[in-house]
């Protein structure tokens, strides 16, 4: 007697997000990004269809980071100066799917950088490479309510991915999104529910922005709960595919963000003789934390270290190899 | 759970009128409204006053699919105006419904298999309607077997326990709920339930409270589907609410509007 496979079936499905926009569709990317899609749980192919690969994009600063550790610093120390350089060689030499450009210079303690010059130095990582761009403020509102606006002008047609967009504050992005053409990140602390209201406040602001909302479900590093993320995620993911379309966006996760702030990824061997060498530890911090959460359901990864970018990229085609049966 | 609009029926006046004149407008206004209210179905059933039941049922079905995309559940006793309006579907629909009696059940799953339809099977047989949960159970079990038999798949079966109304039947609720809970134990995966819920109310002078709790009693049991008024607002957000609370969907603010618009 033939044995009868037991296998999942799932009634939703999650939303399929383009990010970036090419010259028919008013942008100057020279191809555009799909994320999301997938109809059956991470990487189980042999349920339902993954259509995209998981993105990895490469955060850069407008300013020189001096808060990251040497052994970081040491990838990026010719272009620190130029934003546009130091994207073209994320593409270029580190093989990054996307940048995001965070601007960090405005923080109003430290550069208060003016929108206009935020603006500016879009436009130049905007002409220095071709792939869709993702876009962060400096991480404090009250700023970058007032800055989002002209960015969001100065890549009008682009369809970049803005953030973030959070339960208090997301009016600025939104509009922002819905008057330029571009995508927004939705922000929630580890929080199932208010990451599903925020979809619906931000739908309310505009329909359209349904399928051009990413969500970020706020990511811990390894060490540092990763696991309650990873469940959220999974909620989320069951949520969608059984049919939740108000939970059903792909996710982000600010990977970097988290792993470098923490003292496995920053501190250097003489310090703690123990953990290793820094080389190796650091990257593989990132490494795993991207990797776990890949598990998790994670569509977008936003990294900083080659060498973790290098190893999460070939996790990545491994995990895409079709297992169906 | 999923709602079922009970409004298309040729027992209500208007839709009876629209019938006989042909008339599609009153029929399509139901049908947009109970979408937009929250229903996944649209009951269709001609009524009793109708001569030809076959051709008003088509005529149903053709009009009601002008208004509104969601399936459709075709109820009525004449499996010929089922079949007839099957063949005008233009999304697989639901039957309602067949008791457990062989030449019925024989009738209906050719059809429903025919058509790659879903069946709501009542838990009654040759006698009638059981008193009590065990022989509902046993009804249920034999709806099954036969619908495993045609080859239907069982999570396609909605199983109907049979609510009596409270004034006059009151022994049943508790019978109704015990096997709604049994019916998940009869198979893996099991059917699904579904209930004629204005039922429980009629003749009653309170309808619309016994109605909201009777659902959010069911859904604690584990129903699946109820033949219901849609344009109660209430009792779609009575519905919402005993689903995030059975865990069924995810809490936020907006739970019940999410309910409502999720076909939408």
């Amino acid at each position: 007697m033939a044995v009868d496979i037991l296998k999942e079936k799932y009634r939703g499905q999650v939303r399929e997000v383009v990010l970036g926009a090419t010259k028919d569709e008013g942008g100057t990317r020279s191809h555009t990004i799909k994320v999301g899609g997938e109809k059956a749980l991470p990487f189980l192919h042999f349920e339902g269809e993954i259509p995209n690969r998981p993105v990895v994009a490469m955060e850069i600063w407008d300013m020189v980071p001096d808060e990251w550790p040497e052994s970081l610093k040491e990838y990026f120390k010719d272009v620190y100066n130029d934003p546009g350089a130091w994207a073209k060689k994320c593409v270029d030499e580190y093989g990054a799917d996307m940048v995001a450009v965070r601007f960090k210079s405005a923080d109003p303690d430290l550069n208060d950088t003016s929108a206009d010059e935020c603006a500016a130095t879009l436009k130049k990582v905007l002409e220095a490479v071709s792939v869709p761009l993702i876009v962060y403020g400096c991480g404090k509102a009250e700023k970058d309510n007032t800055i989002m606006g002209p960015i969001g002008e100065a890549g009008a047609g682009e369809n970049l991915l803005l953030g973030v967009a959070e339960q208090e504050n997301y009016k600025s992005v939104a509009s922002a999104a819905m008057a330029n053409k571009h995508s927004v990140i939705a922000q929630s602390p580890i929080d199932i529910n208010i990451a599903k209201q925020l979809n619906i406040l931000i739908a309310e602001m505009s329909t359209p922005l349904l399928d051009r909302i990413v969500i970020d479900p706020t990511i811990a590093a390894l060490g540092y709960g990763i696991e309650y993320c990873y469940s959220i995620m999974e909620r989320a993911r069951f949520g969608a595919l059984q049919g939740d379309k108000m939970l059903a966006m792909p996710m982000i996760g600010n990977i970097c963000h988290e792993v470098w702030s923490k003292k496995e990824a920053y501190l250097p061997a003489d310090e703690e003789p123990g953990w290793g060498d820094q080389a190796e530890r650091s990257p593989a911090w990132e490494a795993v934390t991207a990797m776990a959460l890949l598990q998790g359901g994670i569509n977008l990864l936003i990294m900083r270290h080659p060498e973790a970018v290098k190893m999460v990229k070939n996790n990545i085609d491994d995990l895409m190899k079709d297992n169906s049966y | 759970m999923i709602i079922i609009g009970e409004r298309i029926n040729g027992m209500f006046r208007d839709i009876a009128k629209a019938i006989r004149e042909k008339d599609p407008k009153p029929v399509q206004e139901w049908a947009r409204k109970q979408e937009e209210a929250g229903a996944g179905y649209l009951d269709i059933n001609v009524g009793p006053a109708v001569s030809d039941r076959v051709s008003a049922m088509k005529w149903l079905v053709e009009v009601t699919q002008e208004a509104s995309k969601i399936p459709l559940c075709l109820d009525s006793t004449d499996y010929d105006a089922i079949e007839a309006g099957l063949e005008v579907c233009k999304e697989p629909a639901m039957i309602n419904s067949v008791p457990a009696i062989p030449d019925k059940m024989d009738r209906v799953f050719t059809m429903a298999a025919k058509f790659n339809a879903e069946v709501i099977g009542l838990a009654m047989g040759e006698e009638g309607i059981p008193k009590d949960a065990e022989s509902r159970v046993a009804l249920a079990m034999e709806l099954v077997a036969n619908c495993d038999a045609y080859g239907i798949p069982i999570d396609s079966l909605y199983i109907d326990p049979l609510a009596l109304p409270c004034n006059v039947g009151q022994a049943h609720g508790p019978e109704v709920f015990e096997t709604l809970r049994q019916i998940k134990l009869l198979s893996d995966p099991p059917p699904k339930t579904a209930i004629g819920l204005s039922n429980i109310s009629q003749g009653t002078k309170e309808r619309e409270i016994i109605n909201r709790t009777f659902a959010a009693m069911c859904i604690a049991c584990g129903l699946d589907a109820a033949v219901a008024d849609a344009c109660d607002e209430e009792l779609v957000a009575t519905i919402a609410t005993a689903r995030v609370l059975m865990n069924l969907d995810i809490f936020c603010d907006s739970y019940a509007e999410v309910y409502r618009t999720r076909n939408l």
